[in-house]
Protein backbone atom coordinates (compact mmCIF):
# COMPACT_ATOMS: atom_id res chain seq x y z
CA UNK A 1 0.00 0.00 0.00
CA UNK A 2 2.34 2.68 -1.22
CA UNK A 3 1.40 6.30 -1.17
CA UNK A 4 0.88 7.43 -4.73
CA UNK A 5 -0.41 11.00 -4.68
CA UNK A 6 -1.19 13.72 -2.22
CA UNK A 7 -3.97 15.97 -3.36
CA UNK A 8 -4.63 19.57 -2.35
CA UNK A 9 -6.37 18.62 0.86
CA UNK A 10 -4.00 17.37 3.51
CA UNK A 11 -6.50 14.76 4.63
CA UNK A 12 -7.19 12.97 1.32
CA UNK A 13 -4.59 10.55 0.14
CA UNK A 14 -4.87 8.15 -2.77
CA UNK A 15 -3.29 4.83 -2.04
CA UNK A 16 -2.89 1.68 -4.10
CA UNK A 17 -5.11 -0.63 -2.16
CA UNK A 18 -5.33 -3.78 -4.28
CA UNK A 19 -2.71 -5.27 -6.54
CA UNK A 20 -3.54 -6.48 -10.06
CA UNK A 21 -3.62 -10.20 -9.20
CA UNK A 22 -5.96 -9.61 -6.29
CA UNK A 23 -8.30 -7.51 -8.42
CA UNK A 24 -8.33 -10.00 -11.28
CA UNK A 25 -8.87 -13.02 -9.04
CA UNK A 26 -11.61 -11.14 -7.15
CA UNK A 27 -13.67 -10.61 -10.31
CA UNK A 28 -13.08 -14.09 -11.70
CA UNK A 29 -14.12 -15.40 -8.30
CA UNK A 30 -17.27 -13.27 -8.35
CA UNK A 31 -18.23 -14.59 -11.80
CA UNK A 32 -17.50 -18.21 -10.88
CA UNK A 33 -19.36 -17.84 -7.60
CA UNK A 34 -22.57 -16.64 -9.29
CA UNK A 35 -22.55 -19.61 -11.69
CA UNK A 36 -21.54 -22.10 -8.99
CA UNK A 37 -24.36 -20.91 -6.75
CA UNK A 38 -27.05 -20.99 -9.43
CA UNK A 39 -25.98 -24.28 -10.98
CA UNK A 40 -25.58 -25.67 -7.46
CA UNK A 41 -29.20 -24.84 -6.70
CA UNK A 42 -30.14 -26.56 -9.97
CA UNK A 43 -28.30 -29.70 -8.80
CA UNK A 44 -29.88 -29.47 -5.34
CA UNK A 45 -33.32 -29.37 -7.00
CA UNK A 46 -32.79 -32.90 -8.38
CA UNK A 47 -33.23 -34.15 -4.79
CA UNK A 48 -34.22 -31.20 -2.59
CA UNK A 49 -33.52 -32.89 0.73
CA UNK A 50 -30.50 -32.97 3.05
CA UNK A 51 -29.34 -35.63 5.48
CA UNK A 52 -26.66 -36.22 8.09
CA UNK A 53 -24.34 -39.19 7.98
CA UNK A 54 -23.09 -41.57 5.33
CA UNK A 55 -26.34 -42.14 3.50
CA UNK A 56 -29.86 -40.85 2.97
CA UNK A 57 -32.45 -41.66 5.61
CA UNK A 58 -35.33 -40.77 3.29
CA UNK A 59 -37.92 -40.66 6.09
CA UNK A 60 -35.94 -38.11 8.11
CA UNK A 61 -34.16 -35.45 6.09
CA UNK A 62 -33.14 -32.54 8.29
CA UNK A 63 -34.18 -30.18 5.51
CA UNK A 64 -36.47 -30.79 2.55
CA UNK A 65 -38.58 -28.82 0.09
CA UNK A 66 -41.75 -30.41 -1.21
CA UNK A 67 -45.26 -29.66 -2.39
CA UNK A 68 -47.91 -30.01 0.30
CA UNK A 69 -49.69 -33.38 0.41
CA UNK A 70 -53.05 -31.68 0.84
CA UNK A 71 -52.59 -28.85 -1.64
CA UNK A 72 -50.05 -29.41 -4.43
CA UNK A 73 -49.94 -25.66 -5.13
CA UNK A 74 -48.46 -24.99 -1.68
CA UNK A 75 -44.71 -25.33 -1.15
CA UNK A 76 -43.52 -26.62 2.21
CA UNK A 77 -39.99 -26.42 3.57
CA UNK A 78 -39.36 -28.90 6.37
CA UNK A 79 -36.60 -28.03 8.81
CA UNK A 80 -35.89 -30.59 11.54
CA UNK A 81 -39.43 -31.91 11.22
CA UNK A 82 -41.15 -28.52 11.31
CA UNK A 83 -43.13 -27.41 8.23
CA UNK A 84 -42.94 -23.85 6.91
CA UNK A 85 -45.11 -22.55 4.07
CA UNK A 86 -42.63 -21.25 1.49
CA UNK A 87 -44.92 -21.16 -1.56
CA UNK A 88 -43.43 -19.19 -4.44
CA UNK A 89 -39.89 -19.66 -3.16
CA UNK A 90 -39.16 -23.20 -1.99
CA UNK A 91 -41.12 -26.38 -2.67
CA UNK A 92 -43.55 -24.88 -5.16
CA UNK A 93 -42.89 -21.94 -7.48
CA UNK A 94 -44.20 -20.77 -10.82
CA UNK A 95 -42.93 -22.25 -14.08
CA UNK A 96 -42.30 -20.25 -17.27
CA UNK A 97 -46.07 -20.11 -17.91
CA UNK A 98 -46.89 -18.85 -14.43
CA UNK A 99 -48.23 -22.21 -13.28
CA UNK A 100 -47.32 -23.51 -9.81
CA UNK A 101 -44.74 -26.25 -10.15
CA UNK A 102 -43.07 -28.51 -7.58
CA UNK A 103 -39.36 -27.73 -7.36
CA UNK A 104 -36.86 -26.93 -4.61
CA UNK A 105 -35.56 -23.51 -5.59
CA UNK A 106 -37.47 -21.29 -8.03
CA UNK A 107 -36.44 -20.92 -11.67
CA UNK A 108 -35.14 -17.37 -11.23
CA UNK A 109 -32.25 -18.50 -9.02
CA UNK A 110 -31.21 -21.70 -10.84
CA UNK A 111 -28.91 -22.15 -13.83
CA UNK A 112 -30.32 -23.17 -16.18
CA UNK A 113 -33.71 -21.93 -15.10
CA UNK A 114 -35.59 -25.01 -16.33
CA UNK A 115 -35.12 -28.24 -14.36
CA UNK A 116 -32.10 -29.77 -16.10
CA UNK A 117 -29.68 -31.62 -13.83
CA UNK A 118 -27.31 -32.69 -16.62
CA UNK A 119 -26.71 -29.12 -17.83
CA UNK A 120 -26.51 -27.80 -14.25
CA UNK A 121 -23.76 -30.31 -13.46
CA UNK A 122 -21.72 -29.46 -16.53
CA UNK A 123 -21.78 -25.75 -15.68
CA UNK A 124 -21.08 -26.43 -12.01
CA UNK A 125 -17.97 -28.48 -12.67
CA UNK A 126 -16.65 -26.08 -15.31
CA UNK A 127 -16.85 -23.16 -12.89
CA UNK A 128 -15.59 -25.35 -10.06
CA UNK A 129 -12.36 -25.84 -12.01
CA UNK A 130 -12.13 -22.12 -12.78
CA UNK A 131 -12.85 -21.32 -9.13
CA UNK A 132 -10.19 -23.71 -7.81
CA UNK A 133 -7.48 -22.59 -10.25
CA UNK A 134 -8.33 -18.95 -9.56
CA UNK A 135 -8.39 -19.61 -5.81
CA UNK A 136 -4.92 -21.13 -5.89
CA UNK A 137 -3.64 -18.10 -7.82
CA UNK A 138 -5.15 -15.83 -5.16
CA UNK A 139 -3.70 -17.81 -2.25
CA UNK A 140 -0.28 -18.09 -3.83
CA UNK A 141 -0.08 -14.38 -4.58
CA UNK A 142 -1.53 -13.58 -1.14
CA UNK A 143 1.15 -15.66 0.55
CA UNK A 144 4.03 -14.32 -1.54
CA UNK A 145 2.94 -10.70 -1.21
CA UNK A 146 2.14 -11.26 2.47
CA UNK A 147 -1.33 -9.80 1.78
CA UNK A 148 -3.00 -12.58 3.74
CA UNK A 149 -0.84 -12.15 6.84
CA UNK A 150 -0.44 -8.40 6.67
CA UNK A 151 -3.90 -7.24 5.59
CA UNK A 152 -6.36 -10.03 6.41
CA UNK A 153 -5.21 -11.90 9.48
CA UNK A 154 -6.47 -10.00 12.57
CA UNK A 155 -3.85 -9.02 15.15
CA UNK A 156 -4.38 -8.97 18.90
CA UNK A 157 -4.91 -5.24 18.84
CA UNK A 158 -7.55 -5.85 16.15
CA UNK A 159 -9.33 -8.34 18.40
CA UNK A 160 -9.33 -5.83 21.25
CA UNK A 161 -10.77 -3.30 18.81
CA UNK A 162 -13.87 -5.40 18.04
CA UNK A 163 -16.29 -3.57 20.41
CA UNK A 164 -15.30 -0.17 19.05
CA UNK A 165 -15.57 -1.40 15.46
CA UNK A 166 -18.99 -2.89 16.10
CA UNK A 167 -20.10 0.44 17.58
CA UNK A 168 -18.82 2.31 14.52
CA UNK A 169 -20.67 -0.06 12.19
CA UNK A 170 -23.89 0.27 14.16
CA UNK A 171 -23.69 4.04 13.74
CA UNK A 172 -23.05 3.44 10.02
CA UNK A 173 -19.75 5.29 10.28
CA UNK A 174 -17.20 3.98 7.84
CA UNK A 175 -13.95 5.93 8.09
CA UNK A 176 -11.77 5.51 5.02
CA UNK A 177 -8.69 4.03 6.54
CA UNK A 178 -5.48 2.64 5.19
CA UNK A 179 -6.16 -0.78 6.66
CA UNK A 180 -9.20 -2.99 6.89
CA UNK A 181 -11.12 -2.68 10.14
CA UNK A 182 -11.32 -5.79 12.28
CA UNK A 183 -14.86 -6.73 11.22
CA UNK A 184 -13.77 -6.57 7.60
CA UNK A 185 -10.78 -8.76 8.38
CA UNK A 186 -12.94 -11.31 10.15
CA UNK A 187 -15.49 -11.32 7.34
CA UNK A 188 -12.85 -11.75 4.63
CA UNK A 189 -10.95 -14.43 6.55
CA UNK A 190 -14.13 -16.40 7.20
CA UNK A 191 -15.21 -16.19 3.56
CA UNK A 192 -11.94 -16.49 1.65
CA UNK A 193 -9.88 -18.68 3.96
CA UNK A 194 -12.56 -20.80 5.66
CA UNK A 195 -15.85 -20.96 3.75
CA UNK A 196 -14.50 -21.16 0.20
CA UNK A 197 -11.93 -23.92 0.94
CA UNK A 198 -14.71 -25.71 2.84
CA UNK A 199 -16.88 -25.55 -0.28
CA UNK A 200 -14.11 -27.20 -2.31
CA UNK A 201 -13.47 -29.96 0.24
CA UNK A 202 -17.14 -30.81 0.84
CA UNK A 203 -17.70 -30.69 -2.92
CA UNK A 204 -14.88 -33.17 -3.49
CA UNK A 205 -16.28 -35.42 -0.75
CA UNK A 206 -19.43 -35.86 -2.84
CA UNK A 207 -17.35 -37.36 -5.66
CA UNK A 208 -17.21 -41.17 -5.47
CA UNK A 209 -13.87 -41.08 -7.28
CA UNK A 210 -12.35 -38.65 -4.78
CA UNK A 211 -13.73 -40.69 -1.88
CA UNK A 212 -11.78 -43.68 -3.17
CA UNK A 213 -8.63 -41.59 -3.58
CA UNK A 214 -8.94 -39.75 -0.24
CA UNK A 215 -11.21 -41.69 2.14
CA UNK A 216 -10.21 -39.32 5.00
CA UNK A 217 -12.50 -36.73 3.39
CA UNK A 218 -15.44 -38.87 4.50
CA UNK A 219 -14.05 -39.12 8.03
CA UNK A 220 -13.51 -35.37 8.28
CA UNK A 221 -17.06 -34.47 7.27
CA UNK A 222 -18.89 -37.45 8.76
CA UNK A 223 -19.98 -39.11 5.52
CA UNK A 224 -21.04 -38.13 2.03
CA UNK A 225 -24.50 -36.92 2.98
CA UNK A 226 -23.11 -34.78 5.80
CA UNK A 227 -20.63 -33.31 3.33
CA UNK A 228 -23.51 -32.48 0.99
CA UNK A 229 -25.36 -30.75 3.84
CA UNK A 230 -22.27 -28.81 4.94
CA UNK A 231 -21.75 -27.80 1.29
CA UNK A 232 -25.29 -26.40 1.28
CA UNK A 233 -25.01 -24.64 4.66
CA UNK A 234 -21.65 -23.11 3.76
CA UNK A 235 -23.15 -21.90 0.47
CA UNK A 236 -25.94 -20.27 2.49
CA UNK A 237 -23.33 -18.56 4.66
CA UNK A 238 -21.59 -17.30 1.49
CA UNK A 239 -24.87 -15.90 0.18
CA UNK A 240 -25.18 -13.93 3.44
CA UNK A 241 -21.56 -12.85 3.17
CA UNK A 242 -22.01 -11.63 -0.40
CA UNK A 243 -25.22 -9.81 0.54
CA UNK A 244 -23.54 -7.96 3.43
CA UNK A 245 -20.41 -7.41 1.31
CA UNK A 246 -22.39 -5.77 -1.51
CA UNK A 247 -24.44 -3.65 0.93
CA UNK A 248 -21.26 -2.46 2.62
CA UNK A 249 -19.66 -1.63 -0.73
CA UNK A 250 -22.74 0.43 -1.60
CA UNK A 251 -23.09 2.36 1.67
CA UNK A 252 -19.44 2.99 2.57
CA UNK A 253 -18.50 4.94 -0.55
CA UNK A 254 -19.42 2.96 -3.64
CA UNK A 255 -17.25 4.87 -6.13
CA UNK A 256 -14.16 4.71 -3.96
CA UNK A 257 -14.74 1.03 -3.18
CA UNK A 258 -15.44 -0.02 -6.75
CA UNK A 259 -12.49 1.97 -8.03
CA UNK A 260 -10.21 0.28 -5.54
CA UNK A 261 -11.21 -3.16 -6.82
CA UNK A 262 -11.05 -2.15 -10.50
CA UNK A 263 -8.04 0.20 -10.74
CA UNK A 264 -6.52 -0.44 -7.32
CA UNK A 265 -6.73 3.23 -6.27
CA UNK A 266 -8.48 4.09 -3.03
CA UNK A 267 -8.79 7.51 -1.39
CA UNK A 268 -8.30 7.50 2.36
CA UNK A 269 -8.68 10.16 5.01
CA UNK A 270 -5.50 10.21 7.00
CA UNK A 271 -6.00 10.44 10.73
CA UNK A 272 -4.70 13.27 12.90
CA UNK A 273 -1.69 11.36 14.18
CA UNK A 274 -0.38 10.88 10.67
CA UNK A 275 2.54 13.12 9.82
CA UNK A 276 1.53 16.57 8.54
CA UNK A 277 2.11 17.28 4.86
CA UNK B 1 -11.29 17.21 -3.15
CA UNK B 2 -10.23 16.02 -6.55
CA UNK B 3 -7.91 17.71 -8.99
CA UNK B 4 -9.21 18.24 -12.56
CA UNK B 5 -6.94 15.58 -13.98
CA UNK B 6 -8.13 13.15 -11.37
CA UNK B 7 -11.76 14.03 -12.10
CA UNK B 8 -11.30 13.33 -15.78
CA UNK B 9 -9.92 9.95 -14.92
CA UNK B 10 -12.82 9.33 -12.57
CA UNK B 11 -15.34 10.02 -15.30
CA UNK B 12 -13.71 7.60 -17.64
CA UNK B 13 -13.65 5.09 -14.82
CA UNK B 14 -17.28 5.81 -14.18
CA UNK B 15 -18.12 5.04 -17.79
CA UNK B 16 -16.03 1.91 -17.42
CA UNK B 17 -18.13 0.99 -14.42
CA UNK B 18 -21.28 1.65 -16.41
CA UNK B 19 -20.02 -0.64 -19.17
CA UNK B 20 -19.33 -3.27 -16.56
CA UNK B 21 -22.81 -2.88 -15.14
CA UNK B 22 -24.35 -3.26 -18.59
CA UNK B 23 -22.27 -6.37 -19.15
CA UNK B 24 -23.29 -7.88 -15.84
CA UNK B 25 -26.92 -6.92 -16.45
CA UNK B 26 -27.06 -8.56 -19.85
CA UNK B 27 -25.45 -11.65 -18.35
CA UNK B 28 -28.20 -11.77 -15.73
CA UNK B 29 -30.86 -11.24 -18.40
CA UNK B 30 -29.27 -14.03 -20.38
CA UNK B 31 -29.68 -16.14 -17.28
CA UNK B 32 -33.42 -15.97 -17.83
CA UNK B 33 -32.88 -17.56 -21.18
CA UNK B 34 -31.75 -21.16 -21.31
CA UNK B 35 -30.65 -20.58 -24.89
CA UNK B 36 -27.32 -19.51 -23.39
CA UNK B 37 -26.89 -22.37 -20.95
CA UNK B 38 -27.63 -24.93 -23.66
CA UNK B 39 -26.01 -23.16 -26.60
CA UNK B 40 -23.83 -25.78 -28.33
CA UNK B 41 -20.88 -23.40 -28.78
CA UNK B 42 -20.99 -22.41 -25.12
CA UNK B 43 -21.35 -26.03 -24.07
CA UNK B 44 -18.34 -27.00 -26.19
CA UNK B 45 -16.25 -24.80 -23.87
CA UNK B 46 -18.07 -25.90 -20.72
CA UNK B 47 -17.53 -29.56 -21.65
CA UNK B 48 -13.76 -29.20 -21.53
CA UNK B 49 -14.16 -29.57 -17.77
CA UNK B 50 -15.33 -33.17 -18.08
CA UNK B 51 -12.15 -34.29 -19.84
CA UNK B 52 -10.15 -32.39 -17.22
CA UNK B 53 -12.02 -34.12 -14.39
CA UNK B 54 -11.55 -37.54 -16.01
CA UNK B 55 -7.82 -37.04 -16.52
CA UNK B 56 -7.32 -35.52 -13.07
CA UNK B 57 -9.12 -38.34 -11.29
CA UNK B 58 -7.36 -41.02 -13.34
CA UNK B 59 -4.08 -39.31 -12.40
CA UNK B 60 -4.62 -39.11 -8.64
CA UNK B 61 -6.66 -42.26 -8.20
CA UNK B 62 -4.47 -45.38 -8.10
CA UNK B 63 -5.77 -47.94 -10.59
CA UNK B 64 -6.95 -50.54 -8.11
CA UNK B 65 -7.63 -48.26 -5.12
CA UNK B 66 -10.90 -49.43 -3.60
CA UNK B 67 -13.92 -47.31 -2.82
CA UNK B 68 -14.68 -47.26 0.92
CA UNK B 69 -16.46 -50.39 2.12
CA UNK B 70 -18.87 -50.36 5.03
CA UNK B 71 -20.03 -52.78 7.72
CA UNK B 72 -23.22 -54.85 7.94
CA UNK B 73 -24.70 -52.36 10.41
CA UNK B 74 -24.44 -49.61 7.77
CA UNK B 75 -26.70 -51.40 5.26
CA UNK B 76 -29.65 -49.16 4.38
CA UNK B 77 -32.98 -50.40 5.76
CA UNK B 78 -34.60 -48.94 2.66
CA UNK B 79 -32.38 -48.98 -0.44
CA UNK B 80 -34.02 -46.76 -3.02
CA UNK B 81 -34.77 -48.38 -6.38
CA UNK B 82 -34.35 -45.83 -9.12
CA UNK B 83 -34.71 -45.59 -12.91
CA UNK B 84 -36.44 -48.65 -14.37
CA UNK B 85 -37.94 -50.81 -11.67
CA UNK B 86 -40.11 -53.13 -13.78
CA UNK B 87 -39.09 -53.42 -17.44
CA UNK B 88 -42.03 -54.04 -19.76
CA UNK B 89 -40.05 -55.77 -22.51
CA UNK B 90 -41.85 -59.00 -23.51
CA UNK B 91 -38.74 -61.17 -23.67
CA UNK B 92 -37.67 -59.91 -20.30
CA UNK B 93 -41.09 -60.61 -18.76
CA UNK B 94 -41.01 -64.17 -20.09
CA UNK B 95 -37.55 -64.74 -18.60
CA UNK B 96 -38.62 -63.16 -15.30
CA UNK B 97 -41.77 -65.32 -15.04
CA UNK B 98 -39.53 -68.41 -15.24
CA UNK B 99 -37.24 -66.99 -12.56
CA UNK B 100 -34.51 -66.33 -15.15
CA UNK B 101 -33.59 -70.02 -15.57
CA UNK B 102 -33.53 -69.47 -19.34
CA UNK B 103 -31.71 -66.14 -19.10
CA UNK B 104 -28.31 -66.03 -20.80
CA UNK B 105 -25.69 -63.31 -20.72
CA UNK B 106 -24.00 -62.82 -24.08
CA UNK B 107 -20.35 -61.74 -24.09
CA UNK B 108 -19.18 -60.77 -27.55
CA UNK B 109 -17.63 -58.06 -29.70
CA UNK B 110 -13.86 -57.72 -29.57
CA UNK B 111 -13.24 -60.93 -27.63
CA UNK B 112 -11.27 -64.03 -28.60
CA UNK B 113 -14.05 -66.34 -27.53
CA UNK B 114 -17.63 -65.06 -27.66
CA UNK B 115 -19.69 -66.85 -25.03
CA UNK B 116 -22.98 -67.05 -23.25
CA UNK B 117 -23.27 -67.49 -19.52
CA UNK B 118 -26.24 -68.63 -17.48
CA UNK B 119 -26.88 -67.40 -13.96
CA UNK B 120 -25.52 -70.74 -12.71
CA UNK B 121 -22.35 -70.19 -14.76
CA UNK B 122 -21.90 -66.74 -13.22
CA UNK B 123 -22.51 -68.08 -9.73
CA UNK B 124 -19.85 -70.69 -10.44
CA UNK B 125 -17.21 -68.03 -10.99
CA UNK B 126 -15.15 -66.69 -8.08
CA UNK B 127 -17.46 -64.30 -6.23
CA UNK B 128 -16.91 -61.04 -4.41
CA UNK B 129 -19.15 -59.53 -1.77
CA UNK B 130 -18.85 -55.84 -0.95
CA UNK B 131 -20.80 -53.37 1.17
CA UNK B 132 -20.51 -50.16 -0.76
CA UNK B 133 -22.26 -46.84 -1.05
CA UNK B 134 -24.44 -46.13 -4.04
CA UNK B 135 -24.43 -42.44 -4.98
CA UNK B 136 -27.20 -41.28 -7.26
CA UNK B 137 -26.53 -38.35 -9.58
CA UNK B 138 -29.57 -36.73 -7.94
CA UNK B 139 -27.63 -36.43 -4.70
CA UNK B 140 -28.79 -39.22 -2.38
CA UNK B 141 -26.79 -42.23 -1.17
CA UNK B 142 -27.69 -45.75 0.00
CA UNK B 143 -25.42 -48.47 1.34
CA UNK B 144 -26.00 -52.06 0.21
CA UNK B 145 -24.28 -55.42 0.17
CA UNK B 146 -23.62 -56.67 -3.33
CA UNK B 147 -22.46 -60.11 -4.38
CA UNK B 148 -21.40 -60.99 -7.87
CA UNK B 149 -18.70 -62.11 -10.23
CA UNK B 150 -15.94 -59.56 -10.83
CA UNK B 151 -16.24 -58.42 -14.43
CA UNK B 152 -12.54 -59.20 -14.85
CA UNK B 153 -13.30 -62.94 -14.34
CA UNK B 154 -15.69 -62.88 -17.29
CA UNK B 155 -13.41 -60.75 -19.45
CA UNK B 156 -10.42 -63.02 -18.81
CA UNK B 157 -12.43 -66.07 -19.83
CA UNK B 158 -13.68 -64.42 -23.01
CA UNK B 159 -10.23 -63.04 -23.86
CA UNK B 160 -10.05 -59.32 -24.55
CA UNK B 161 -8.74 -58.42 -27.99
CA UNK B 162 -6.04 -55.72 -27.86
CA UNK B 163 -8.06 -53.23 -29.90
CA UNK B 164 -10.94 -53.25 -27.40
CA UNK B 165 -11.25 -49.91 -25.57
CA UNK B 166 -14.65 -50.01 -23.90
CA UNK B 167 -17.05 -52.48 -22.37
CA UNK B 168 -20.66 -51.82 -23.40
CA UNK B 169 -23.60 -53.16 -21.40
CA UNK B 170 -26.86 -53.74 -23.28
CA UNK B 171 -29.92 -53.85 -21.05
CA UNK B 172 -33.50 -55.08 -21.14
CA UNK B 173 -35.06 -51.84 -19.91
CA UNK B 174 -36.13 -48.97 -22.14
CA UNK B 175 -36.67 -45.26 -21.56
CA UNK B 176 -38.79 -42.65 -23.33
CA UNK B 177 -37.52 -39.06 -22.87
CA UNK B 178 -35.90 -39.91 -19.57
CA UNK B 179 -38.93 -41.80 -18.24
CA UNK B 180 -38.58 -45.56 -17.74
CA UNK B 181 -40.91 -47.72 -19.84
CA UNK B 182 -42.04 -49.61 -16.76
CA UNK B 183 -44.85 -52.07 -16.33
CA UNK B 184 -47.51 -50.52 -14.13
CA UNK B 185 -48.83 -52.64 -11.26
CA UNK B 186 -51.58 -54.90 -12.63
CA UNK B 187 -50.33 -54.70 -16.21
CA UNK B 188 -49.29 -58.09 -17.52
CA UNK B 189 -47.13 -56.89 -20.37
CA UNK B 190 -46.73 -53.88 -22.60
CA UNK B 191 -48.15 -53.93 -26.11
CA UNK B 192 -44.84 -52.99 -27.63
CA UNK B 193 -41.84 -51.39 -25.99
CA UNK B 194 -41.21 -47.84 -27.08
CA UNK B 195 -38.31 -45.55 -26.41
CA UNK B 196 -34.62 -46.25 -26.39
CA UNK B 197 -32.90 -49.22 -24.78
CA UNK B 198 -30.72 -48.55 -21.74
CA UNK B 199 -27.04 -49.06 -22.29
CA UNK B 200 -23.83 -48.03 -20.60
CA UNK B 201 -20.10 -48.17 -21.24
CA UNK B 202 -16.93 -48.08 -19.16
CA UNK B 203 -13.22 -48.11 -19.92
CA UNK B 204 -10.84 -50.92 -18.94
CA UNK B 205 -9.54 -49.15 -15.83
CA UNK B 206 -13.02 -49.54 -14.41
CA UNK B 207 -13.69 -52.89 -16.11
CA UNK B 208 -10.71 -54.55 -14.37
CA UNK B 209 -11.23 -52.78 -11.03
CA UNK B 210 -11.73 -55.33 -8.22
CA UNK B 211 -15.03 -53.74 -7.14
CA UNK B 212 -16.53 -53.87 -10.62
CA UNK B 213 -19.03 -56.69 -10.29
CA UNK B 214 -21.69 -58.39 -12.31
CA UNK B 215 -23.93 -58.52 -9.27
CA UNK B 216 -26.64 -61.14 -8.83
CA UNK B 217 -27.34 -60.61 -5.13
CA UNK B 218 -28.35 -57.63 -3.00
CA UNK B 219 -28.07 -57.99 0.78
CA UNK B 220 -27.63 -61.77 0.52
CA UNK B 221 -30.74 -62.41 -1.61
CA UNK B 222 -31.15 -62.86 -5.35
CA UNK B 223 -31.34 -59.44 -6.97
CA UNK B 224 -34.99 -58.28 -6.97
CA UNK B 225 -36.45 -57.00 -10.27
CA UNK B 226 -36.58 -53.41 -8.98
CA UNK B 227 -32.80 -53.50 -8.50
CA UNK B 228 -31.93 -54.98 -11.89
CA UNK B 229 -32.59 -58.74 -11.80
CA UNK B 230 -31.07 -61.02 -12.74
CA UNK B 231 -27.77 -59.15 -13.22
CA UNK B 232 -26.59 -55.59 -12.84
CA UNK B 233 -23.28 -53.80 -13.00
CA UNK B 234 -21.69 -52.46 -9.82
CA UNK B 235 -18.87 -49.89 -9.90
CA UNK B 236 -17.18 -48.62 -6.78
CA UNK B 237 -16.06 -45.23 -7.96
CA UNK B 238 -18.79 -43.80 -10.18
CA UNK B 239 -22.38 -42.60 -9.86
CA UNK B 240 -25.45 -44.82 -9.99
CA UNK B 241 -26.48 -44.22 -13.59
CA UNK B 242 -23.30 -45.93 -14.82
CA UNK B 243 -24.37 -49.16 -13.11
CA UNK B 244 -26.58 -50.68 -15.76
CA UNK B 245 -29.44 -52.90 -14.54
CA UNK B 246 -31.05 -55.85 -16.40
CA UNK B 247 -27.80 -56.57 -18.27
CA UNK B 248 -28.43 -58.90 -21.23
CA UNK B 249 -25.29 -58.56 -23.25
CA UNK B 250 -21.73 -57.38 -22.77
CA UNK B 251 -20.04 -56.16 -25.91
CA UNK B 252 -16.41 -55.11 -26.21
CA UNK B 253 -15.82 -52.31 -28.68
CA UNK B 254 -13.16 -49.88 -29.78
CA UNK B 255 -15.68 -47.02 -29.99
CA UNK B 256 -19.22 -46.48 -28.69
CA UNK B 257 -20.11 -43.99 -31.42
CA UNK B 258 -22.46 -46.49 -33.08
CA UNK B 259 -24.81 -46.85 -30.09
CA UNK B 260 -27.70 -44.49 -29.36
CA UNK B 261 -26.63 -40.90 -29.87
CA UNK B 262 -22.99 -41.99 -29.58
CA UNK B 263 -22.22 -40.63 -26.12
CA UNK B 264 -21.67 -44.00 -24.49
CA UNK B 265 -24.85 -44.46 -22.49
CA UNK B 266 -28.56 -43.73 -22.26
CA UNK B 267 -28.17 -40.79 -19.84
CA UNK B 268 -24.99 -39.66 -21.55
CA UNK B 269 -27.04 -39.28 -24.75
CA UNK B 270 -29.28 -36.91 -22.77
CA UNK B 271 -26.35 -34.76 -21.66
CA UNK B 272 -24.95 -36.44 -18.54
CA UNK B 273 -21.19 -36.93 -18.28
CA UNK B 274 -19.73 -40.20 -19.56
CA UNK B 275 -17.25 -40.13 -16.70
CA UNK B 276 -19.35 -40.06 -13.55
CA UNK B 277 -16.63 -40.20 -10.90
CA UNK B 278 -17.79 -36.79 -9.71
Amino acid sequence: MSQVTMDSSPRHVTIRRHGPILRLTHWINALAWVFLLMSGLQIFNAHPALYWGRQSNFAHPFLSMTASDRDPTRGITWIAGHPFDTTGWFGVSNDANGQPNERGFPRFVTWPSEQDLATGRRWHFFFAWLFVINGFAYLLSGIISRHLVRDLWPSWSDIRDIPRSVFEHVRLRFPRERHYNVLQKLAYVSAALIALPLMVLTGLTMSPGMDAAFPWLLEVFGGRQSARSIHFITATFLVLFVFVHVVMVLISGVINNMRSMITGRYVIEEEAHDPPR
Amino acid sequence: MIRPAERKLLISRRSLLRLGAIGAGSLLLAGCDDAVSENPRVLAVIDKAEALTYRAQRLILPRDKLAPEYSESDIAPEFRANGSTSPSDQTYRTLASANFVDWLLAVDGLVEKPMTLSLADLRGLPARTQITRHDCVEGWSCIGKWTGAPLSEVLNRAGVKPQAKFVVFHCADRFQDGVPDDLEPGESSAAGSGGAPYYESIDFVDAYHPQTLLAYELNGKPLPIAYGAPLRLRLGRQLGYKMAKYVMRIELVDSFAQFGAGKGGYWEDLGYEWYAGI
